[in-house]
């Protein structure tokens, strides 16, 4: 009871402490540019600004929405408001805090899973800050063996090798699951190639099919057991 | 122009803005260690999340630090920093400036042709795009898990709940999806069928995918657990090695 007191304590200070950050991290990123305007001698064009929004930005506007949607409850509320803060969620937050989750045993939903998935991010986001504010610092030196030809394509395929480790690790536990997304999406992919520049965007079917693929699963399970 | 952006006071700028988000990173993370020591979980498996997150995270972020390098050729080197440690997204970063920069009036993103008011309305632009999942975090996410752990619960009382089920395939879709990608982008990215796409990214997939197979042989099999840590890393390494030698 007293463990149970605590948690509803430390989630009610979570979302405080959440939406307080958000709010100052919100107000920070939006005054940036016209400090910086400020500094350098011209104010940001609002009006581009509003053309090239409603031109691009709508677009992300739609992608944030299914991210918030899918990835909150995958990251609990601590996880969400600092991925949501620190950003890379697909190629970087959302798969480290799976593999988290995976190596601890936690469970969605659960107080630790709550917790593995807030020290994950936490520490997926300082890990990034220090290595760009290393590279930053480092840049003179770094930049040329960074750019260099040869490792170019190293660095061009680091999401292929992540979702590759990453596929090994959840296919092998669902494959009946993994096969028909797969199979589909490969099969969309090739008939019509227009859609790869927006895989980003073909999660959400993707995601759906299998979910949907679950749930048969699920339910079949679930009336063999009676 | 780059002299500016690149100027001490842009970099104190953007630096404080990441220092903030550093230490809010912090804060999280010592609340969460400090609860899970009083929910009575393993000390050794808290500090195995923070080095298993730690070296998964490395790969990727050099990954990341190569869009600043990209980017800080036309903004100057502390605004993409910015962007890419905090909120931003490598994939969307670069074309969302890419076009800001169309919207002012540049033909490219170019240092050649920035002016202090195409950086300062591309800035903008970049951050309003960019900040919804905040927005959305800031309003419903208390609401949102409520509603989700309400139903949770209430499935629970009868028997076993999906929830768990669903993360994992949603995330099973996610890889499927991309593993899609790369399968259509070799068969038909240079035309339907022609099989002269880029293969690459298929070889780079299996052979990190069979790296880890390989670190899960000895984890599980072997009971080498501390491996754990280090395998999505390790496979990561050989699989971009591999693009390289091939």
């Amino acid at each position: 009871m007293k463990n149970t007191e605590f948690f509803d304590k430390y989630n009610r200070n979570t979302h405080i402490l959440g939406r307080i950050v958000s709010a100052v991290t919100l107000v920070l990123l939006i005054g940036a540019p016209f400090v910086i305007g400020g500094f350098i001698g011209a104010m940001p064009n609002l009006s581009a600004v509003a053309k090239g929004f409603i031109s691009v930005g709508l677009v992300w506007t739609v992608s944030s929405v299914v991210e918030f949607l899918i990835y909150t409850p995958m990251l609990g509320s601590g996880g969400s408001y600092l991925a949501f803060i620190t950003g890379n969620l697909i190629n970087m937050k959302i798969p480290c805090a799976m593999n988290a989750k995976e190596i601890a045993g936690t469970k969605s939903g659960t107080t630790e899973n709550e917790i593995v998935s807030t020290l994950s991010i936490a520490s997926s986001s300082l890990t990034t800050i220090v290595i760009l504010a290393l590279g930053v610092l480092l840049l003179v030196p770094l930049q040329p063996v960074l750019q260099s030809p040869v490792l170019q394509p190293a660095f061009e395929n680091v999401v292929p090798a992540l979702f590759g480790a990453m596929a090994y690790k959840y296919f092998r536990k669902n494959i009946k699951l993994a096969l028909v997304p797969l199979l589909v999406m490969s099969v969309l992919f090739v008939l019509v190639p227009a859609l790869i520049s927006q895989t980003s965007m073909m999660i959400i079917p993707s995601g759906a099919l299998t979910i949907g693929l679950a749930f048969l699963l699920f339910k079949k399970n679930r009336s063999a057991e009676g | 122009m780059q002299a500016i952006l690149n100027s001490p006071t842009l970099y104190a700028i953007c630096g404080g803005i990441i220092l903030f988000v550093a230490v809010v990173s912090l804060v999280f993370m010592i609340r969460a260690y400090r609860a899970g020591i009083q929910a009575g979980m393993d000390k050794s498996m808290l500090k195995r999340t923070i080095t298993s997150s730690v070296t998964f995270s490395v790969l990727p972020s050099v990954g990341i630090l190569l869009g600043v390098i990209a980017l800080s050729g036309s903004l100057g080197t502390p605004w993409p920093w910015l962007r890419l440690s905090v909120i931003g997204a490598l994939h969307y970063e670069t074309q969302v400036a890419q076009a800001a920069a169309e919207q002012v009036g540049l033909r490219s993103l170019s240092a050649a042709e920035m002016s202090p008011e195409a950086f300062s309305t591309i800035a903008l632009l970049m951050s309003v795009c960019m900040i919804w999942g905040m927005v959305l975090s800031f309003f419903f996410n208390k609401s949102y898990l409520k509603k989700l752990r309400k139903k949770n619960t209430e499935e629970k009382q009868s028997k076993p709940g999906f929830g768990d089920s669903a993360m994992a395939a949603m995330f099973v879709g996610l890889v499927s999806a991309y593993i899609g990608s790369y399968i259509g982008g070799f068969v038909s990215g240079e035309g339907l069928f022609t099989f002269k796409g880029d293969w690459t990214p298929i070889l780079v997939a299996v052979v990190s995918a069979l790296v880890m197979a390989v670190f899960t042989y000895f984890a599980e099999k072997k009971h080498k657990v501390w491996l754990e840590s280090f395998s999505i890393a390790g496979s990561m390494l050989v699989g971009m090695l591999a693009a390289v030698l091939f």
